[in-house]
């Protein structure tokens, strides 16, 4: 009896330790294939060179025009998603009923149950073109669309991680505001969300984390032409869709374009990695704690 | 007018925008689904279904890509179910608080945040090269069940948490191992939770391209996979490769196989609420 108790303890500690082999893995997956690439191409030509053209004849392997497409596509979709998250969140909060609450929490969640190749779709053959009639400019491949439609995504994860935020201020707050005679606005913005700034900061941070990961939306509609840019108007190229790019393609196994996509990958990782940490340290030390 | 008049005006004015923010991600939603619907609906039909991918795309169906979907999904379910639920019995039930296990959980939240097509770099190196698995259906599957893996372990977690501790004192009352408590007591009261988890979980590997494109997932099968071991395609592969043509025509078998992927993730969600709500209604502690 004792003995099988053990055994099963074993087994079920062992499937919780594969997620560290798996944390193991992806490391030393992109280290293994990046270090192999940095043996031919110098670490400061990675980082200074104004070009990415691995594929091509003339091979540039300067990572700036992947990371600018990465940057700008993840800014325009913050600069649509935070403002409308927050508002709702702060909605939800101060002023919508209970029961209007938990009907559209629900329904908000099914934008981020789409498939992200859908939102793709989504923002090729609805979203360019009509922005192409009001910007006649507009390229058919752009980091716009792909952006705007990004953020549409990320909205419920905003407003949800925010609400929970908002929503864990204790009521004495707020009706200590309502009694010094404030509205509903100014009891949002003068004290409910400074309390819960930091629950803020942390959806704002995994927001970013997702938008900068996100693939198939921007692999599909924003373009394969890496360019140091911050025109949202052009075509462009990210990180994600150089990977799917070169998936695509039939490069060699083991040739320099093949690592390539473990240079552009572990760059990637870096930038996630580093974001989702700062979230997990924000929220420990930051997160006010009401008794 | 009184500077309590303006006050109240600029409150007013937010919560008007409030209702505008809050249904325009949903009305943009709507826009969407009324476009794919007006564009695929006609398209789909019994042949569209069961015809294999063509160059022609009048004549060009879905079979091997919805085929390939279930391929996918009951593979990764057999691999990611024990696998996940085991370890998120172990971090609740059994796990003391010390150093590795503080690990384990900092770990677990880390690989939540890891983008999927970096999976996909690590199914690649592993499954496909090292345990030379090839571009198979076991490959997408075992790179689908790591990315999946930390979702299962946190709503198990979550679901296992819900059990009251009465029910366990009961059970090691009666003179039941700790195993024995776990497998007759905690795991049926919080089986509906964990279900609900898994299927949540499976409606995110199911709409996943990225990954399954890296490890070399192709866009033309010419026939159904018979064995984990084939080659494969998916739906939102599928839908990548025809979105990404330039004819009409192809826009319109991608957005008509669009409306078979959106039902197939909407029933899974769909379900994984229905089970949530039972749940909730059924059991009172």
């Amino acid at each position: 009896m004792r003995v099988s108790e053990k055994i099963i303890e074993g087994l079920l500690w062992l499937s919780a330790v594969i997620t560290i082999l798996i944390t193991i893995g992806i490391i030393w997956v992109l280290l293994s294939e990046a270090i192999g690439f940095f043996r031919v191409v110098s670490l400061v030509d990675f980082l200074t060179e104004k070009e990415w053209t691995p594929l091509f004849a003339d091979k540039k392997f300067g990572i700036a025009p992947l990371v600018a497409g990465t940057l700008l596509t993840t800014a325009i979709a913050i600069a649509v998603a935070l403002p409308i998250g927050l508002t709702i969140a702060i909605y939800l909060n101060e002023y919508a009923h209970a029961g209007m609450r938990q009907v559209v929490k629900p329904m908000l969640e099914v934008l981020a149950t789409i498939p992200t190749v859908v939102y793709g779709f989504f923002a090729l053959t609805v979203v360019t073109p009509f922005l192409q009639t009001l910007i006649p400019r507009l390229a058919g491949f752009n980091a716009l669309s792909a952006g705007m439609v990004m953020g549409i995504m990320i909205i419920p994860m905003i407003s949800s991680l925010s609400e929970d935020a908002i929503s864990a201020v204790p009521r004495s707050l707020r009706e200590a505001a309502y009694g010094m005679g404030s509205t509903r606005l100014q009891t949002a913005f003068g004290v409910m969300v400074p309390a819960a700034s930091s629950g803020i900061v942390v959806s704002v941070i995994l927001a970013i984390s997702r938008a900068v990961g996100e693939t198939m939306i921007v692999a599909v509609a924003a373009g394969q032409q890496p360019r140091l840019t911050l025109n949202p108007l052009v075509p462009i190229e990210t990180i994600t869709t150089y990977i799917v790019q070169v998936s695509l393609g039939d490069v060699p196994q083991g040739s320099l374009e093949y690592k390539t996509i473990f240079a552009a990958g572990i760059t990637l990782f870096i930038f996630t990695f580093a974001l989702n940490n700062l979230s997990f340290w924000i929220k420990k030390k930051y997160q006010e704690k009401y008794d | 007018m009184t500077n309590s008049d303006i006050n109240r005006l600029k409150d007013k004015a937010f919560q008007a925008f409030g209702i505008f923010c809050t249904f325009i991600g949903l009305v943009v939603l709507g826009i969407f689904l009324f476009d794919i619907i007006l564009e695929g609906v006609q398209r789909i039909d019994w042949d569209f279904l069961t015809t294999l991918p063509s160059r022609r795309a009048s004549r060009a169906g879905i079979l091997t890509a919805w085929v390939g979907t279930v391929w996918i999904l009951v593979l990764t379910t057999l691999i990611a179910f024990p696998l996940g639920v085991s370890a998120g019995v172990y971090l609740e039930e059994y796990s003391r608080k010390n150093k590795l296990n503080n690990f384990l959980e900092i770990n677990i939240a880390n690989l939540a945040g890891v983008p999927s097509i970096i999976y996909g770099l690590l199914g690649l190196e592993i499954f496909v090269r090292q345990m030379r698995l090839g571009n198979s259906l076991l490959a997408g599957a075992l790179t689908l069940s790591l990315l999946i893996l930390p979702i299962i372990i946190v709503t198990t977690r979550e679901a296992i948490k819900a059990v009251p501790r009465s029910i366990r004192d009961g059970s090691y009352a009666l003179g039941a191992s700790q195993w024995q408590t776990i497998w007759n007591q905690v795991l049926p009261a919080s089986f509906g939770g964990i279900l609900t988890g898994i299927i949540l979980a499976l409606s995110r590997a199911v709409g996943e391209a990225a990954p399954l494109i890296v490890i070399g997932a192709l866009a033309y099968v010419p026939f159904t996979p018979a064995s984990p071991l084939d080659e494969f395609t998916v739906l939102p592969i599928q839908i990548f490769n025809w979105t990404s043509r330039p004819q009409g025509a192809f826009q319109t078998n991608a957005a008509a196989a669009i409306i078979i992927l959106l039902i197939i993730t909407f029933l899974l969600n769909g379900i994984a609420v229905y089970l949530r709500n039972r749940q909730q209604k059924k059991i009172k502690w």
